[in-house]
């Protein structure tokens, strides 16, 4: 699947950031200025990620819930501006965009959420939905907008009879439909998927992950595909990238990883995994809750949980190294042999 | 593509999903027969107020049609000419009929116009605080807990006692006393609105600002816009009362219902009730059924309620 060439990737973060700071409100200020001290209360949600997808690639990207990475999908959709770090999109960079590259470039990268009820406005029919973004943009013609949303339902497998129809008189499955057709009515490059099957009964999951393959194809799509579920990752990603608490600890290729995963974090995911037919099961590999990012432990951040952790990983943060071709890891484990 | 992805039948289950909207709501409405009969009322009231000159029984304001031998007789009673006072004469001898309808007009028309403008300033101050959000969500919100401070009826006293006597002073101080209470509500509303993934969804498909905030997140505003617009102009219709009662609103000469009670406040007690009751009454209903109306549309009004 991963072609091997040279090209730019079509997107690439490097070492990206995103602080969600508490300003202190007024009456905090007016206490600052007579001494009284209030801790800046900063999370670091997404911390000095660097990562790169290239043309007609899938990268999943997995981690516990509050580890970043709905954060990081969004500073790459544009929704959220990032903190730090830069942004490229098919190697332009996002500082350098001027106003046309910009909204290309905003256009080009669409995301799917999780939520199929709330991500679509209840009060507009589905028509509206999907063919109003098209519409503002001039990409297709008043008259011709009827067409446009009608091809688009059929490719997503909803009828173009229901066009009329409010999203509350859809199913979930269906619904996530219409966010994807929404999506794909400004012909995007570059889809991020937010535990788009998350919110999903599974025998519905299972026809959306194949909508997505299927689209794919169709729309020559990249895909960066946000989830906690490592079964749903190893059958779509040709990479996978392991975050924890906003910083992607291992990146490999999916074979390899789910084979022989090298951070103590992705050995401890990978073996709760749930299995059929392994009956009652001690989850005890990862001990203890994931930390608070307002106030994440020195060093490595996983240290605290980790069976292997050495004086050295509460005081040095590791770094994410090239531990074989085409495979990273940050875990000073590595650096011993 | 394929053709293993086959096109599934929503999951509605209702057939009438091409009915127009109008029709659905009407007939979610209509379920409540009381809402229904309030409705009706309203729309008599209105059609009357619009249509008083053409119904009323006697021009109020003609002073040649008004006899003062006629004042304060009581209903039912016919003058010599062969005019039946339904409702009586006041203290002028004005028909208390016609000029209750005539009041209505000018009560609506006042309660209604003041309601909007407060509904449009409020609704904006509303949107632009909850989505600009930081120092100037601080400062409109301010200002609205400054003006939600003060009791109404006082603010609209010093006003009109600055501002001296007119419809369009009253209108104004009628909207200056209304419009924080939209703005609050919006903004309470709109807040949780512009979190929702949609919002995010409008952001990544570049629309612009303008666009999201009064094409997506207004409309997801409306049923407590539509509720507190309903009440408020009932308020509206209330307050003005109260303000032409006190001799502060409107001026004598254009009687609204608060003004009409006013008139008849001081034969109240020498038994000539029907001058003062009537409009009484006439403004109890007025109020009541636009509050029903208002409390129905809102259960209607909200999609997730719908079956």
């Amino acid at each position: 699947m991963t072609t091997a060439s040279a090209e730019t990737p079509i997107l690439e973060v490097r070492r990206i950031s995103k602080r969600f700071a508490r300003t202190p409100d007024f009456a905090e200020r007016l206490a600052g200025m007579f001494g009284a001290k209030f801790d800046a209360r900063v999370v670091h949600a997404v911390d000095d990620v660097s990562l790169a997808v290239k043309h007609g690639e899938v990268v999943g990207l997995v981690g516990e819930s509050g580890c970043g990475k709905s954060t990081l999908g969004r500073m790459v959709a544009g929704i959220i501006p990032k903190s730090d770090g830069e942004l490229y999109f098919e190697g332009a960079e996002s500082a350098m965009w001027n106003a046309a590259q910009a909204q290309a470039a905003q256009l080009a990268v669409q995301i799917i959420f999780q939520d199929p009820m709330s991500s679509l406005n209840p009060r507009k029919r589905v028509r509206d939905i999907i063919g109003e973004a098209p519409l503002v943009h001039g990409m297709v013609a008043r008259d011709a907008i009827a067409d446009y949303v009608s091809d688009l339902m059929l490719k997503v497998g909803l009828d173009p009879g229901y066009k009329r129809r409010y999203p509350h008189q859809f199913s979930g499955g269906q619904r996530q439909r219409i966010g994807i057709a929404r999506a794909l009515a400004v012909k995007p490059r570059f889809l991020v998927c937010d535990e788009a099957v998350a919110a999903l009964d599974v025998s519905i999951q299972a026809q959306v992950l194949n909508l997505f393959m299927d689209l794919k194809d169709a729309f020559n799509l990249t895909y960066l595909f946000i989830s906690h579920d490592l079964g749903v990752v190893r059958h779509l990603s040709d990479r996978v990238a392991i975050m924890y608490l906003g910083r992607i600890v291992e990146m490999a290729p999916t074979t390899e990883l789910y084979a022989t995963p090298n951070h103590p974090y992705t050995r401890a995911l990978l073996e709760e995994v749930p299995q059929v037919g392994t009956g009652k099961r001690i989850y005890s590999v990862v001990k203890g809750e994931i930390p608070s990012p307002l106030n994440p432990p020195p060093g490595c951040h996983f240290h605290p949980r980790c069976p292997h952790a050495m004086p050295k990983c509460a005081i040095e943060q590791p770094a994410l190294k090239q531990v074989a071709p085409g495979r990273f890891s940050a875990c000073h484990l590595n650096d011993q042999n | 593509m394929n053709s293993e992805i086959s096109p599934t039948a929503p999951a509605a289950s209702s057939s009438t999903v091409d009915e127009s909207r109008l029709r659905m709501l009407w007939r979610e409405y209509a379920e409540r027969r009381g809402a229904v009969v309030a409705l009706i009322v309203c729309v008599v009231l209105l059609a009357a107020a619009i249509l008083a000159p053409i119904i009323a029984p006697q021009n109020p304001y003609d002073l040649s049609v008004i006899d003062i031998f006629d004042s304060r007789l009581p209903p039912g009673s016919v003058n010599p000419a062969g005019f039946t006072y339904w409702l009586g004469t006041d203290g002028q001898g004005r028909d208390m009929l016609s000029a209750m309808i005539y009041g209505l007009r000018l009560s609506l028309f006042v309660g209604v116009l003041s309601g909007l403008l407060a509904i449009s300033a409020g609704v904006t101050v509303g949107l632009i605080a909850a989505y600009a959000g930081g120092a100037v969500d601080a400062l409109l919100m301010r200002v609205v807990d400054f003006m939600l401070g003060f009791p109404a009826i006082l603010v609209a006293l010093i006003l009109l006692a600055v501002l001296g006597q007119g419809v369009d002073k009253v209108i104004f101080a009628l909207v200056m006393v209304q419009w924080a209470y939209f703005a609050r509500a919006v903004r309470g509303t709109a807040m949780i609105e512009r979190n929702k993934e949609y919002v995010e969804a409008a952001i990544s498909l570049g629309l612009s600002r303008p666009r999201i905030v009064f094409g997506h997140i207004l409309p997801n505003c409306m049923p407590p816009i539509i509720v507190i617009g309903t009440m408020q102009i009932a308020h509206a219709i209330s307050t003005e009362a109260t303000l032409s009662f006190l001799g502060l609103g409107l001026p004598i000469t254009e009687p609204s219902l608060g003004l009409l009670i006013a008139n008849g406040f001081s034969f109240l007690l020498s038994g000539l009730y029907w001058i003062s009751v009537f409009p009484g009454l006439l403004l109890l209903v007025t109020i009541f059924s636009i509050n029903i109306v208002g409390d129905r549309l809102r259960d209607v009004l909200n999609p997730r309620l719908q079956k």
